[in-house]
């Protein structure tokens, strides 16, 4: 089973984040950027699945800050192959992204393309479907477990209220992934060290994935509340929730 | 050959837990000059096997480069009381860990690679010198990097030191927001680039922890009043390292320390001065084995050199009573048990009482070799943790206050004395802060 991972960097949340001079985007200067974790999951999912089905691993990322080590890394944790997307200019948006994306995979052999749900710095889950859209292929999204079959995959997929759903997928398919069955395994740094020495990272010219994305009016950081209340005791629960009429 | 019998009912001996490697000769029955010796009471008639283990993985474990030592252990088990892990309920010491390892155990996927602190003090006692902080510190490297079953909340440690720089995955941009309440000018070198005295290297607890941060505050007061001009890296200090090699991460420890080494690089300094002895250590015995040799004290050496000035500054009595928690990586691993004791020797009033295991002997605060983040690991396979034996030790001897002077240790004691019910009974304060307090302000 040969398995393509679509992996993002996005603004770490441990720095705090501001709005640039423009009002329209985050400050860059201040922007730690990390890997997306939903994507660390599909990484993860990806290399469970070789483990019990065999094929390769091909872990995808534009090129960017820090990609070269977060590709070494994919590769030290059993990726096969890294391909970096090199000259595909600034990728603004879902759906710009998965159009450099799909450009890139289509025509490579596959069975399946896996990729976080979502990312912080989208929240909206649209990468897998649009990138299956693109290169009309099957797409289920919000997935948490997957397992070979003969000629497709069983998995589950999450909805909410803590329903899951068990499907059946044909293959080739494109898969958001909700979270891998296991916590993403580490990559010990002598490992990746060692990796960076040994392994070469393929770069793929991309095309411009212009057009067609979000556009930002204005950025603004959420308003504060105003505050909560703090209850000593049931009592003053009950009391409060009579005031407001919930009780009678 | 027979199966062992089963221990006779009539005798008052609680039944042995028996080892199915070890092969008895033994007769069912027999009777030798009218004495009936059946079954286990004839063992001594046959010759025994006693050499049949399955030693891949102690063969395994002793290729290992710095593991060799494990196999001159003789078993006479010097090293078991002094082992602070067996001595909190681990069942654990170096003899025990040989022993199962004879049996056949695979330590790479056992509970015994984990428990050690790399404290030192079994190698102080063992006369066939196995050495423990070479040899976990290898095995735990091997366990790492073949992907065994390790301590999840140690992975995330390492992770999250890798990405950040710090253990507790904190912003990179905040290791320098604690400078904001010192009260004091703290120089940051990468901002003015000047030669200094003293290059202090703050380390993640004093720059994060909130009780890390009273510290670090005290000495930039302290260093202040002694007229010592010093900087500190800033954003651009990242973990020592030590702690993470001596756990089993070798290339995050050479990540660290070669950025460390750069760092140190740039900057025109006399010596480097560390609050915390795990930094020292690294600095003083490791970072030259990478090509960073850089003069460096702990702080406790820094400032008790220069006691002169020091004690006409400590005007304000301190009458409680004190003991002192002996750091392993300044004591056992660098044989300084000196300094810290001249620093609260030197503060007005002050009523000192040692704990009954000091300096050589100290007892270990359970944070060393990696036990700093493996707390849930370490409460699952030990009677109490490490800290709190410790404290308990502290309230014995009558201490009001347990100085310490070490950036781990005052989170570990202050949690210890809270979970061994003597909230309000022994407070935990760093020297610095002793030395702070002592000092008219402004």
């Amino acid at each position: 089973m040969n398995v393509i991972v679509l992996m993002k960097r996005i603004p770490d949340l441990v720095e705090d984040l501001e709005v640039d001079g423009s009002g329209k985007a985050l400050d860059a200067e201040l922007l730690k950027l990390t890997l997306n974790e939903f994507d660390d999951h599909a990484l993860e999912e990806a290399l469970l699945l070789k483990e019990a089905a065999g094929g390769e691993v091909t872990a995808v990322a534009l090129d960017g800050e820090e990609v070269d080590k977060m590709l070494f890394t994919a590769l030290a944790k059993g990726a096969d192959r890294a391909l970096k997307i090199e000259g595909a200019g600034a990728v603004d948006g879902t759906v710009p992204l998965a159009r450099v994306f799909a450009e890139v995979i289509r025509g490579r052999p596959f069975d399946l393309v896996l990729t976080g749900v979502q990312a912080a710095d989208d929240r909206d889950g649209q990468l897998a479907p649009t990138v299956a859209a693109l290169l009309d292929l099957p797409c289920v999204e919000v997935v948490t477990a997957v397992h070979p079959e003969d000629g497709k995959v069983s998995l589950h997929k999450e909805y909410s209220g803590g329903v899951v759903g068990e499907f059946e997928v044909d293959l080739p398919a494109v898969l958001g992934i909700q979270a891998a069955r296991q916590t993403p395994r580490y990559a010990p740094v002598s490992k990746v060290r060692q990796i960076q020495q040994s392994a070469t990272l393929e770069t793929v010219a991309g095309a411009a994935g212009n057009g067609g994305g979000l556009t930002v009016v204005q950025m603004t950081p959420p308003e504060t509340g105003a505050g909560a209340q703090m209850l000593s005791g049931v009592d003053e629960l009950v009391a409060l929730l009579e005031s407001k009429g919930v009780l009678r | 050959m027979s199966e062992p019998t089963p221990p006779r009912p009539d005798l008052d001996f609680a039944p042995r837990e028996r080892v199915k490697r070890q092969s008895y000769v033994e007769s069912e029955s027999a009777v030798v000059e009218g004495i009936d010796i059946s079954g286990q009471w004839n063992r001594m008639f046959e010759p025994r096997e006693i050499t049949g283990y399955d030693l891949t993985y102690m063969d395994k474990l002793t290729a290992l480069p710095g593991a060799e030592s494990m196999a001159w252990c003789y078993q006479c088990a010097q090293c078991v009381p002094a082992c602070p892990v067996d001595t909190a309920g681990g069942d654990y010491g170096p003899r025990k860990i040989y022993r199962r390892l004879q049996l056949g155990t695979d330590i790479f996927d056992h509970s015994d690679l984990w428990l050690c602190t790399t404290c030192q003090n079994c190698v102080r006692v063992c006369p066939k010198e196995v050495d423990m902080v070479q040899i976990m510190p290898a095995a735990r490297a091997a366990a790492v990097l073949e992907g065994r079953s390790v301590p999840g909340e140690l992975l995330e440690m390492f992770q999250k030191v890798a990405e950040y720089g710090n253990p507790m995955g904190e912003s990179p941009r905040k290791r320098v927001r604690w400078t904001r309440g010192a009260g004091v000018e703290v120089r940051i070198l990468p901002k003015d680039p000047a030669p200094v005295e003293v290059l202090w290297f703050v380390g993640d607890y004093y720059a994060y922890h909130p009780r890390g941060v009273d510290a670090a505050q005290a000495m930039a007061r302290v260093l202040t009043r002694l007229g010592v001009e010093f900087g500190i890296l800033g954003v651009d200090e990242r973990c020592d390292g030590d702690s993470q090699r001596l756990a089993g991460e070798p290339g995050l420890f050479e990540e660290l320390a070669e950025h460390n080494i750069a760092e140190f690089g740039k900057y025109e300094f006399e010596t480097i001065v560390c609050s915390g002895p795990h930094a020292y250590n690294a600095i003083k015995n490791e970072y030259p084995k990478l090509g960073g040799e850089f003069p460096v004290q702990h702080y406790t050496q820094f400032m008790s050199a220069r006691l002169e000035t020091l004690a006409p500054l400590l005007t304000k009595p301190f009458a409680r009573r004190v003991t002192f928690h002996d750091p392993c990586y300044l004591g056992r691993h660098n044989g300084d048990y000196g300094s810290p004791r001249r620093l609260l020797q030197a503060v007005p009033e002050l009523r000192f009482q040692e704990l009954f295991r000091c300096r050589e002997q100290g007892y270990c605060c359970g944070g060393g070799g990696g036990g700093m983040w493996l707390d849930g690991y370490a409460a699952e396979h030990q009677v109490e943790r490490l800290s709190e034996n410790r404290v308990r030790e502290a309230i014995q001897v009558g201490a009001e206050v347990l100085a310490v002077c070490c950036p781990y240790e005052v989170s570990r004691f202050e949690d210890a004395v809270k979970s061994t019910g003597n909230d309000g009974k022994l407070e935990v304060l760093d020297i610095v802060e002793i030395l702070d307090a002592c000092m008219e302000q402004g």
